[in-house]
């Protein structure tokens, strides 16, 4: 198979707009939490979120004008309209304008998110059982369907190449990329934009969520103490909002071209719990066979990982030192890092695993493991460095990310730095 | 009419996105103004909220210009 890398990355997170702006705010240990604002929320349980912040696009703020013109917005959804942003961006970084219809019918793109449009939704239901069916909008299905994501952004930049999308829950980001680094693996297409996008913070969502006792609801007054991944307190996640793109591309067209190389996507894993909607399961079975398949795929010894990142909304095995997922990773106890961003942008649901992925191909670059924040006590004793409170500069060379997400369904990556 | 008019005009304005000075009667939604045929559907629907009317989708077939829009809402509505 042909060999796979990345050669751009394009970011709107809680943490701002712009990879760079995000890394920097993230490894230097900041939280994007906040009490939400912008509607009632003193009916919910869970009074917290991580939001993008908006602005006129200086000092890594988002604004919304920069990606798309004001008429479509009135359109979509947030998602559609963060994926926008982060597409343009992750183009940008890679150098990669396919203006020549060869160059456009082999650049694909692959966007997924776990919800789509709730925000629309809900405000047309409002509005439908209000006024009735002649007030609902003809926008108001394509500005909400999750693939109208990959969609506009295809639109916008003339790509005609594989057009596709992903919906699993938590995991949608990972699988996005794994999936589209197999299509350009497979030579459906030289070049891939793929990632997640989500926008559900809303009155809808906050009170869904809630009642999967999904949420945290003990931290109303401390937002910023709320998301605490690995800590014996936590609670439940804080949702976030944003998205994560990345350009996933064949090595010589990558090379032929002169592109920058942040890494090479060497592992891909999947695989299904078949076990509960919404629960884990309970010896981790599912999340160690993924794990196991893309270092399988890599080629690679479970020791040979230096960095680990995950996606995993209350795990019970991950208390359980004994069960299968800990097996694989104690031998590279001692060695491996292992941390939570979600502790400092919230859970974006199906943007996380992409959005990750960036954070993840960063600490290669920089040789940086980002922070895990709140991680005062941890809920299970482990070799492992959890990376506590603060950055922490190490060699990376090789990274595992893990997402898994209700439904049982799990996505491993694994990438490398770059060698020739 | 003239207030129909201008009412008319600030609604296409604001739906498509276009500067005012190209919202004359005789400009086509579709072929002036970038319009599609969700954007027109739209329009139509923007209209029966601004006017408190109802426009059938019969009628609405045959507006397709802005002097269509002001033409029909002055002979249907109650001013």
């Amino acid at each position: 198979m042909r060999r796979v890398v990345i050669t751009g990355l394009g970011l709107v997170s809680p943490l701002g707009s712009g990879h760079e702006h995000a890394w920097k705010r993230l490894t230097a240990g900041e939280n994007a939490a906040k009490r939400i604002e912008e509607f009632e929320v003193s009916d919910l349980s869970c009074q917290v979120a991580c939001q993008v912040p908006r602005g006129d696009g200086s000092d890594g703020t988002f604004n919304p004008n920069d990606w798309m013109e004001p008429k479509e917005q009135r359109k979509v959804d947030d998602f559609i309209i963060y994926a926008m942003g982060a597409a343009t961006q992750a183009l940008t970084d890679a150098g990669w304008k396919p203006t020549a219809y060869e160059d456009q019918i082999r650049t694909g793109v692959l966007i997924g998110s776990g919800i789509g449009g709730l925000q629309g939704i809900e405000k047309a239901s409002l509005l439908f059982a209000e006024k009735g069916p002649r007030r609902i909008s003809p926008f108001f299905i394509p500005g909400r369907l999750i693939n109208l994501a990959s969609g506009y952004v295809s639109i916008e930049h003339g790509l005609k190449g594989p057009n596709h999308a992903v919906v699993t829950a938590c995991s949608t980001g990972r699988h996005a990329i794994g999936d589209a680094s197999r299509l350009v693996a497979f030579g459906d297409a030289d070049v891939m934009l793929a990632g997640g996008s989500e926008s559900p913070i809303c009155r809808l969502a906050l009170a869904g969520f809630a009642a999967c006792r999904a949420l945290s609801t003990n931290f109303n007054d401390q937002p910023q103490k709320a998301s605490r991944p690995y800590d014996r307190d936590r609670d439940g996640f804080v949702m976030g909002e944003g998205a994560g793109m990345v350009v996933v591309e064949e090595l010589e067209h990558a090379k032929a071209r002169g592109a920058n190389i942040y890494a090479e996507i060497v592992g891909y894993g999947l695989s299904g719990d078949a076990f509960h909607i919404t629960a884990p399961a309970e010896d981790g079975d599912g999340a160690f066979r993924c794990m196991s398949a893309a270092v399988k795929r890599a080629g690679i010894d479970p020791a040979d990982i230096d960095y680990i990142t995950r996606t995993a909304p209350r795990r019970p095995w991950a208390t359980r030192s004994n069960s299968p997922p800990w097996s694989l990773v104690r031998h590279a106890a001692g060695k491996v890092s292992m941390s939570s961003t979600k502790s400092a942008t919230g859970h974006l649901l199906g943007a996380a695993g992409a959005i990750e992925a960036i954070f993840s191909v960063l600490s290669l670059r920089d040789n940086i493991a980002p922070p895990t924040l709140n991680l005062d006590n941890p809920s299970v004793a482990t070799a492992i460095d959890l990376v506590p409170h603060q950055a922490r500069p190490r060699t990376i060379d090789t990274v595992l990310s893990n997402s898994f997400g209700f439904g049982g369904t799990n996505a491993s990556l694994i990438m490398r730095r770059y060698a020739a | 009419m003239s207030d129909i008019s201008e009412r008319v005009k600030k609604i296409v304005v604001e739906h498509l996105g276009v500067e005012a000075d190209k919202v004359t009667e005789n400009a086509s939604f579709i072929d002036d103004l970038g319009a599609d045929s969700l954007d027109t559907v739209e329009l139509v629907m923007a209209f029966e909220e601004e006017f408190g009317c109802e426009i059938p989708d019969d009628a609405a077939e045959t507006i397709l210009t802005v002097g269509d829009a002001i033409k029909f809402l002055d002979k249907n509505t109650a001013a």
